[in-house]
């Protein structure tokens, strides 16, 4: 056979004379240039972002204090559609606070709830699922029926049964109630994850090296095993927020002073004949936040799958 | 002859089938590998063949001990290494290394063509210090016949025969002794392979590397190997020089092997006799008592059944064919050998 390294050479030699090699990309690179083309990911990212600006810094967006009442003002003003940006752009609730001011500061409780509960079911899922699928045996059969466990749980109910053991609930009440009810979800998609590249070669090829046990789960298994984790934890961040308005709706979520969209749909639900703007822009809002997470986390699914690639 | 620096002797490697999901019960066992021995010698290149689901990569997972071994020794210079862990078996890591069938799963995707190579390193501080790593990275790269320029790619850039030179550079980067290929081109084009084998066989020489070759390709193995041994549902049935082996097979299970190897010469292939084997390999949970190839075998007789034929030199040979086999009726037969 004749020396075939020997050919390689000039190819080789017209590689490397290319004007100049493009930056070389890494699959999340990859995935990044991908998601910037999509209309769906730039509408989706582009209310988020305002979403987030409406929770960091409200007062930029109105001047007027949300809490402040004006019992004049009550239901029956109408809502002037016209005062851009003004305290009577979507009329007054039933105390006489502005809805547009109450709309803004909303944003605060379900965008702290939303990312809180989510940063934390991936924490404390992910490590369980990861040390589930990597240890295997009898450590995967007791995370996995405790995962079981928790997973039969309706979410409103214990939801409703944790949060009436708080006297006073503020946003932490809430977090701490969703993501102990929560995690079981990333667990479950985190182990199946684990346990695909846990048999990928360059795993072996890592213990055959001499690797240890945290350069194996931390340097090879987490980053091919994170997609996943990152998608169904983007989708269902909307529907954390969804359920932070749901359990304030019922009076067993957020409490006044707190400002909150479930809260306000609540006591906007009894005028919902006279006065149908108090409901619907507070409503309105919810469905469009939780709408952006989800169309998000569709987009990150497409840019991260390589079977579409 | 060299010194032998790697005898295995007697491995066995079963796997357990168990019953019950709280209080499991084990109810017999896969035996993948089931009593082989052999020696590699320093610098010559073993090969190992035979068909899928025979227990090579299982032998190679074994020998490298990311499996433990059920029974048997492996000595690498006169130490037993398949009972070791922790740092000593760190230690032993250095000087058996392993190339990967499949170049597409054998590199990690997230990580860049640098630290692929650079990770023994890491693991391994000694070998380089740290300002020389870089450096020692696009060494090994070169070695291979990669442009160095591309230590900042990631894998997905590359096609199949260059990610197969990348894996080859991160067995080398420790300088180890042993090389385990574990079919290290049965996932590459033709002319591909032609490449990495070439590839393989000039390391060998630049480095003094020993070499266990496991393929199914028997053109390849006999192309590099020293060495030939044939393996059938877990055990070495036959194992010699590659003129031993490949003209001289005194198995049947060899011969009807090399029977099956594709002849490129249209006119030779219509006369020569093609030995048919019939039925199935049995399952490795449950292998045929005595022989393990009786039950496909032409020469079974009642003897097979109930005595285990052992891997040695059978005394009714002769001259060329004087080498080990495990078989009551050794004998050479007249087939068309691969070359």
């Amino acid at each position: 056979m004749p020396d075939l390294i020997e050919k390689n050479a000039p190819a080789q030699a017209v590689a490397s004379a290319e004007p100049k090699p493009e930056k070389p990309r890494s699959l999340g690179l990859d995935a990044w240039h991908d998601l910037r083309k999509r209309p769906v990911f730039i509408i989706s990212a582009a209310l988020i972002v305002l979403l987030i600006a409406f929770a960091i810094a409200p007062s930029l967006f109105t001047s007027v204090d949300p809490r402040a009442g004006d019992l004049r003002l009550h239901y029956l003003t109408k809502p002037n559609y016209l005062h851009f940006f003004q305290a009577d752009w979507f009329g007054y609730d039933g105390q006489g606070r502005s809805i547009y001011a109450r709309m803004i500061y909303g944003a605060r409780a379900s965008v702290v709830v939303g990312i809180c509960v989510t940063a934390g079911v991936t924490v404390l899922g992910g490590l369980a699922g990861m040390i589930a699928g990597y240890y295997g045996g009898w450590v995967d059969t007791i995370i996995s029926r405790v995962t079981d466990m928790f997973f039969g749980i309706p979410l409103l109910l214990g939801a409703l049964v944790v949060l009436n053991a708080f006297t006073t609930r503020t946003v932490w009440s809430v977090v701490f109630a969703l993501v102990a009810l929560g995690w079981t979800q990333m667990t479950r998609v985190m182990r199946g994850s684990v346990i695909t590249v846990k048999q990928a070669d360059y795993v072996t090829a890592a213990r055959a090296l001499g690797a240890g046990t945290a350069r194996i789960m931390f340097k090879h298994i987490l980053p091919n095993a994170i997609a996943p984790v990152i998608v169904v934890a983007t989708i269902a961040l909307g529907g954390y927020i969804a359920t932070e308005a749901t359990l304030s709706f019922l009076g067993i979520g957020l409490q006044d002073p707190t400002i909150s969209w479930g809260i306000d749909i609540n006591s906007a639900q009894k005028v919902i004949r006279t006065a149908p703007f108090a409901l619907f822009f507070p409503a309105g809002m919810l469905s469009v936040t939780v709408l952006a997470f989800i169309m998000l986390g569709d987009a990150v699914r497409d840019a991260l799958d390589p079977k579409l690639r | 002859m060299a010194e032998p620096i790697l005898e295995v002797r007697d491995l066995v490697k079963h796997y357990p089938l168990t019953q019950g999901i709280l209080f499991k019960k084990q109810v017999g066992a896969v035996k993948a590998v089931d009593g082989v021995s052999f020696t590699l010698d320093k610098g010559e290149t073993l090969g190992i063949v035979g068909e899928s689901g025979c227990g090579k990569s299982t032998l190679a997972k074994v020998l490298m001990n990311l499996e433990r071994a059920t029974a048997g020794q492996v000595l690498y210079k006169g130490e037993d290494i398949s009972r070791l862990s922790g740092p000593a078996l760190k230690a032993v890591r250095r000087n058996i290394q392993m190339v990967f069938q499949d170049p597409y799963t054998s590199l990690n995707p997230r990580m860049t063509v640098g630290d692929i190579i650079g990770e023994p390193f890491e693991i391994h501080p000694e070998v380089a210090p740290k300002g020389d790593r870089r450096r020692a990275v696009q060494d090994l790269l070169d070695v291979v016949g990669l442009n160095p320029e591309y230590i900042n790619r990631y894998p997905h850039q590359f096609s199949g025969g260059q990610r197969q030179r990348i894996g080859i550079a991160r067995g080398l980067a420790l300088k180890p002794e042993i090389i385990i290929c574990d079919e290290p081109v049965s996932a590459l084009d033709v002319s591909v392979q032609a490449q990495v084998i070439n590839l393989l066989e000039k390391l060998q020489t630049e480095f003094e590397l020993s070499y266990m070759f496991i393929a199914h390709d028997l053109s390849i193995v006999r192309h590099i190997s020293d060495r030939v041994g044939v393996m059938y549902l877990g055990k070495l049935v036959e194992i010699g020089t590659d003129a031993e082996i490949y003209d001289h097979a005194t198995h049947p299970y060899t011969q009807a092997l090399l029977s099956a190897v594709p002849v490129p010469d249209p006119t030779g292939r219509e006369g020569r006799e093609r030995i048919i084997l019939s039925g199935d390999i049995p399952s490795p949970a449950n292998p045929p008592s005595g022989c393990r190839f009786r039950t496909r075998c032409w020469k079974a007789e009642e003897r097979c059944s109930t005595e285990v034929p052992l891997l040695a030199v059978p005394e009714v040979l002769s001259g060329g064919a004087r080498h080990d086999s495990a078989c009551h009726f050794a004998a050479e037969r007249e087939v068309a050998a691969a070359s």
